[in-house]
């Protein structure tokens, strides 16, 4: 790894994560919530909107606002409820308290409605601002940090560029005692018992197996899978192509350990995140975009998620900086302004894996250090967290005297 | 995946890229002319048409049902006899796993 230029400081937490952004998330409880948490937000670069649209409670969702409520780049939160909705809000600020963070509740029916919630929101969160700005602030290095990945809009190029560039970087970060995380069981189908010969225990590889034998029954169930008709315009002509180049963004190094979303990673190494729900389907793909399953990367600690596209994706994310590393070095012209890195330049030969993956590692350590990523300074807070798993519930959607 | 991809600069410059010894298809790095084309291992083969960046071509003959290997790992079987030189695509080539669902696949 290169050596840091500069000493990183961040945000320290009372878990003894450090953050290296310091956002007031205003979170939505049901999507009728969603326009006043959009306008408590709105105007503040540091102020991001998550939620859940859902009215009936879903364990996977509370799970996952858990993570993200309390996640190191997380400073405050405020917690925005119609107040009919089936989401526990009591419980979900009682975790939020305990980590130590200011947290509010605002339940739209009890303060009168749009209004006065927003600005009860708005002043709560300029309160809230003053006094963080008064905080210290700790060292950290980058093995401090979680980092994830996740391709989209691939093409034939993303295999060949810009996925071996990251596996480069997280075998570097992880060899320094760093923690990274890819995901997307679906996209590694065909490379499992390769995947597994990877894995730190035979029972870990053999969990591997099964868990990408899952994924597997889950798409074909669905009709089809992680495939889209720009892969197969772009090159890729089958999920296990698709897959191969997906995977090279993991490296080559042991794979210490599986989670799955809404969990928080263990300790340093290399994780795989398992997106696909047990059972048969219930609730559609695993994930229905590539924000959904930023969303978990994030959830499960990523404080920064490097996103690998060819044929050119815009996106970022709420809570946590997207780096946007593009494969393809003609869309890399066409849409310069939204990439951080062109890795393009290896299928050109200008360029080595190695020469890029150290330009990911000193971009990494700029963004650790506060330098807005692309999407960031364009304004892109993507969030998307839908229904996954269910569970037996009751009429929820109806007023309680919680 | 077995071994590592070859640094393409180290190889280039060239319009084929062949990401492991041994695989069955190269990958083109800019949209190709049918013609005579470089690989990044120095060889030279004719290709039977267009084929656009991104792309694989056959190095090799390839009968019908043998598994196709990319970056040393299968990437499908081929449904009919594929030639060296041709255009390795969903024409030819499909999923040992999951049928490939594209609206659009396979156009040139």
């Amino acid at each position: 790894m290169t050596t840091s230029p500069a000493p990183l400081l961040g945000y320290p937490r009372s878990d003894g994560r450090v953050g290296i952004r310091d956002v007031v998330a205003v979170v939505y409880l049901v999507e009728c919530a969603r326009a006043v948490a959009d306008a408590i937000a709105a105007g503040r670069d540091d102020v991001h909107v998550i939620g859940f649209g859902g009215c009936y409670p879903s364990a996977y969702a509370h799970r996952m606002l858990e993570q993200l409520c309390t996640h190191p780049n997380v400073g405050a939160v405020v917690l925005v409820s119609l107040g009919c909705e089936g989401l526990d809000r009591e419980a979900l600020a009682r975790t939020v308290a305990a980590s130590g963070r200011p947290v509010t509740t605002l339940v739209i029916q009890a303060l009168g409605g749009t209004r006065s919630t927003v600005a009860r929101g708005r002043a709560w969160v300029e309160a809230t601002r003053a006094r963080a700005a008064r905080g210290r602030m700790v060292p950290f290095d980058l093995a401090d940090l979680v980092v994830g990945t996740i391709c989209g809009g691939s093409d034939g190029t993303s295999g060949i560029t810009a996925n071996p560039v990251v596996g480069r970087v997280f075998d570097r970060l992880v060899a320094a005692g760093g923690t990274a995380v890819f995901e997307e069981t679906g996209e590694l189908i065909g490379c499992e018992q390769h995947m597994a010969g990877r894995a730190v225990t035979a029972d870990l590889g053999a969990q591997i197996v099964g868990r990408v034998e899952k994924a597997a029954a889950y798409y074909t169930a669905m009709g089809h899978g992680s495939f889209s008709p720009g892969n197969a315009e772009g090159g890729l002509t089958t999920l296990e192509e698709k897959s191969l180049g997906a995977y090279s963004k993991s490296g080559s190094g042991p794979i210490h350990g599986v989670v799955t979303p809404g969990q928080p990673i263990p300790g340093p190494g290399l994780y795989l995140l398992d997106v696909v729900p047990e059972g048969p389907p219930r609730w559609g793909f695993p994930n229905i975009n590539d924000n959904a399953e930023i969303a978990e990367l994030v959830a499960a600690g990523s404080h920064v998620v490097l996103f690998t596209t060819g044929r050119g994706s815009v996106v970022g994310s709420a809570v946590s900086p997207v780096v946007k590393i593009c494969a393809n070095p003609e869309t890399y012209r066409r849409m310069s302004e939204d990439m951080d890195v062109d890795a393009g330049r290896i299928l050109e030969g200008r360029e080595g894996i190695d020469d890029v993956a150290d330009e990911v590692l000193d971009l990494l350590h700029a963004v650790a250090a506060g330098r807005p990523t692309a999407s960031e300074e364009l304004g892109h807070r993507e969030f998307v967290l839908t229904y996954k798993s269910s569970e037996p519930t009751g009429p929820a959607c109806l007023p309680t005297l919680r | 995946m077995t071994g590592t991809a070859p640094t393409p600069a180290a190889g280039g410059p060239y319009d084929l890229l062949l990401l492991a010894a041994g695989d069955d298809v190269a990958v083109a790095v800019r949209d190709l002319a049918a013609g005579p084309c470089r690989t990044s291992d120095g060889r030279v083969l004719r290709t039977s048409g267009p084929v656009r960046l991104g792309h694989k071509v056959a190095v090799r003959d390839i009968a019908a049902g043998e598994h196709v290997v990319r970056s040393g790992m299968s990437i499908g079987s081929a449904t009919v006899p594929v030639s060296a030189g041709e255009w390795v695509h969903t024409h030819n080539l499909r999923s040992d796993y999951i049928v490939t669902f594209a609206h659009r696949g396979g156009e040139a």
